[in-house]
């Protein structure tokens, strides 16, 4: 009997010790590190992609090397930087975030967040000031008045917390561009001057007229809906949700949307067999069999998505005006709260998203439109930032007088949801397989499914 | 005395050896499950990066899930699962059956075997992702039909609810044929030969021998299929899942419960989904136990009607 109590025992006591085992290997690293007057030995940054990764390695001078598994950077003054990765699809980044910075008060110095990264489309999540989970930048020592005086206008908004607190800056900034198949313009407009097409198109009304010329000769305007309500939503001139409210206020320009957009696919203006983005038909409509004239594309839209899947020569798209100015994207980088790295990470959000030389070098190595007014003019100026897949043209003409006049939309952490859920729910509608009132009832069931604390749904007149 | 039981005392390396999947089924299956059980009377979730509660709310949970669209839900999920049964069961048994049969000398068997296995080797999401493609309002089944003239306008197969079901039928019915056929196959190899020789003597055609002698006695397995399908069809995710974006379109009509579950957890509520889980748990419960039932009822009975049956028989000769 005593024989199998000790046997027992035994077992369970190399049970624990495997799984314990288990538990510890993802653990800190070396050395204890507890020196919190001092700065940190190691910088944790969490990201979706190396996007933010290899714009630091181009720019940031006190980087000295990176392994080549790309997870760990180390600087020159021996401070290592530890690349957190975690895919955004599925919401996996927010999920693997979320945890972390739950857990960052208990967490060990060298184990804590220090700088996080967060897209336009939950950036409010993160830079609420109830749950001051991003620093604002004036508590690192940066002042958003003069240190980042040259950034545009609408990044320093969307960062900012209800209360008007800066808590993030970026280096990149998002604005949209109508672009446009030289050779279907020729045929319809008898010309593919961008001038001229961004005329055809310089507002709504403008544009409705345009689309029915394009119909007549049997070309798409747009290739989905999805595809306008970017510019839509990014005007709506209240937020979704109002800070410490339960209650959903779908905007005017939402309804707008929904609208015009039954209204442009029942008369044909759009593929109809295009159902959303980032689909199989979505990428084929870009190919030169489609018959689709336009896209609302921001600066990396061309590069990542338009190009890739445009199977023709270079030179066969032009970019021009887009009937609304419209931001669509952005990585914002914060400082988290509970850090032990703030001068580090001051210094690297400085390199990164202030330095104007920095900047002009990641346009020119990555194409991304940077956040420098000053910048981006002398680039609309500069022979050398033409692009060759739009044949020479230099598309940042185009790209500054637009960024420059965005008026974001006011933000509320419910936005990602709200924004997803409506373009869902009306597809039905749109399509024809269900009514108004039923598209209507279907988002709000979706919406208190997201947001368990959602109590109404409130639609305008 | 003492000295005797301690050398008969072997069982206890049967209890040591199997400790360690109870102590993973403690940690891992048995905490969380309780868990679940507990959170489901919590109002317990995330808003932003809050956590809000856990907060006892009592039943709040399970009745707020009544008012919500679960019912409708849960019909979705039987549609889409007998869409998918009914064929596969009809195809697995009377593929089970021609190769078991001696008399039919299908070559290649193994072969064919391995063939309808494979489906099921391909992860289910890639399987939904490949038929997204394919079945797309520009994709390849639709450009075939076109070009043989079949159809003017591409069919929109995604974007009407027959066609999204059948979908999800079809695939599930491709994914699970194999298997329910090599599980078949298996029982009824294990009908002794000499019944289906003495049928043959007696005069037995096919189809009778298939309905009187194989049916009959693979009752067990039949009823095996049938739990493990339903347990599988109430549970059905992944292929719905991806089909449809997670938005279970048309109008929610594919919506299936597990999709409806995940759904709660994009927001973390342990509370809603724990409820829900708690039904499925209930759900599942009683559906195994009527069928366990039937099964063994009936075979009760079937074996005594058997007897009853051979009696009168052998009377009435």
């Amino acid at each position: 009997m005593k024989k199998r109590v000790v046997a027992v025992l035994l077992a369970a006591v190399t049970a624990a010790g495997l799984l314990a085992g288990c538990g510890g290997n993802g653990g800190s690293g070396e050395g204890g590190g507890s020196e919190t007057t001092e700065e940190g030995k190691v910088i944790n940054i969490y990201s979706w992609n190396d996007e933010f990764r290899t714009r630091l390695e181009a720019v940031y001078p006190e980087v000295e090397s990176t392994s080549d598994d790309g997870t760990v950077t180390t600087l020159k003054d021996g401070t290592e930087i530890h690349w957190i990765i975690n895919p955004n699809q599925d919401g996996v980044y927010q999920q693997k975030l979320d945890e972390a910075l739950l857990a960052q008060a208990d967490a060990a110095p060298d184990d804590k967040v220090d700088i996080f990264l967060s897209e336009t489309d939950y950036v409010f999540k993160y830079t609420d000031a109830d749950a001051d989970v991003a620093m604002p930048l004036e508590d690192l020592g940066i002042d958003p008045e003069t240190d980042l005086a040259d950034q545009y206008e609408f990044t320093k908004t969307t960062a900012s917390d209800q209360n008007g607190v800066q808590r993030g800056s970026t280096w990149q900034c998002c604005p949209g561009l109508l672009v446009y198949r030289r050779d279907i313009a020729k045929d319809v407009f008898g010309t593919d001057d961008p001038t001229a097409v961004g005329e055809k198109v310089k507002d709504w009304d403008t544009l409705k007229t345009t689309a029915g010329e394009l119909k007549a000769k049997g070309y798409y305007t747009f290739a989905s809906y999805a595809d306008t309500f970017r510019l839509y939503g990014n005007s709506i001139d209240e937020p979704w949700v109002a800070t410490g409210d339960t209650v959903i206020k779908v905007n005017q320009k939402i309804m707008d949307w929904i609208n015009d957009s039954k209204e442009w696919l029942d008369e044909g203006y759009f593929d109809k067999t295009v159902k959303g983005q980032w689909n199989d038909d979505w990428n084929k409509a870009m190919s030169s069999s489609s018959k689709v004239f336009a896209f609302l594309l921001p600066a990396w839209g061309i590069d990542f998505t338009l190009n890739p899947n445009w199977d023709g020569g270079d030179g066969a798209w032009a970019v021009t005006n887009p009937p609304q100015e419209y931001n669509w994207g952005g990585s914002y980088i914060h400082a988290c709260t509970g850090t032990d790295n703030p001068e580090h990470v001051k210094d690297i959000i400085l390199s990164l998203t202030a330095d104007k030389d920095n900047l002009m070098k990641i346009s020119k190595d990555y194409l991304d439109f940077t956040n420098t007014v000053s910048g981006m003019q002398e680039a609309a100026q500069s022979d050398e930032f033409a692009s060759d897949f739009l044949g020479g043209q230099n598309p940042y003409e185009y790209f500054a007088p637009v960024a420059e006049n965005i008026e974001i939309a006011p933000l509320s952490s419910y936005d990602q949801g709200c924004v997803e859920l409506i373009q869902n729910a009306f597809s039905d509608y749109f399509q024809g397989k269900v009514d108004y009132d039923r598209a209507k009832s279907n988002f709000e069931t979706a919406i208190k499914e997201r947001y368990p604390d959602i109590t109404e749904i409130q639609w305008p007149e | 005395m003492k000295k005797k039981r301690k050398s008969i005392s072997y069982a206890k390396w049967g209890y040591i050896f199997i400790l360690p999947f109870f102590i993973c089924f403690f940690i891992f299956s048995l905490i969380p499950l309780v868990d679940t059980i507990r959170y489901s009377f919590y109002e317990y979730y995330r808003s932003g990066i809050k956590e809000i509660g856990p907060t006892f709310i009592g039943l709040e949970n399970y009745i707020s899930l009544l008012d919500s669209d679960m019912l409708k839900y849960a019909g979705n999920t039987l549609i889409l699962w007998v869409i998918g049964f009914i064929p596969q069961i009809v195809i697995a048994l009377l593929l089970a059956n021609w190769f078991t049969d001696i008399r039919l000398k299908i070559h290649g068997k193994q072969f064919f075997k391995v063939v309808i296995y494979l489906p099921n080797l391909i992860m289910a999401s890639a399987f939904a992702m490949l038929f997204f493609a394919m079945f797309s309002t520009n994709g390849p089944i639709n450009s075939i039909l076109m070009s043989l003239g079949w159809t003017s306008e591409p069919i929109d197969f995604l974007g009407s609810v027959l066609g999204t079901r059948s979908l999800v039928g079809l695939m599930n019915f491709l994914m699970w044929f194999g298997n329910t056929t090599i599980m078949l196959m298996a029982a009824i190899m294990g009908i002794s030969q000499d019944i289906f020789e003495a049928c043959e003597l007696d005069g037995c055609t096919s189809v009778k021998r298939f309905f009187y002698i194989t049916l009959p006695l693979i009752r067990p397995i039949l009823a095996y299929t049938l739990i493990t399908s339903i347990i599988g069809g109430l549970q059905m995710f992944d292929v719905p899942q991806i089909l449809t974006n997670g938005q279970g379109n048309p109008d929610r009509t594919s919506m299936t419960l597990i999709m409806f579950l995940n759904s709660h957890l994009k927001s973390r509520n342990y509370g809603m989904a724990g409820a829900l889980s708690v039904y499925l748990f209930i759900v599942s419960a009683i559906l195994c136990f009527f069928v366990y039932r039937m099964t063994n009822g009936t075979d009760d009975n079937g074996a005594k009607a058997a007897k009853r049956r051979a009696k009168a028989e052998k009377r009435g000769r």
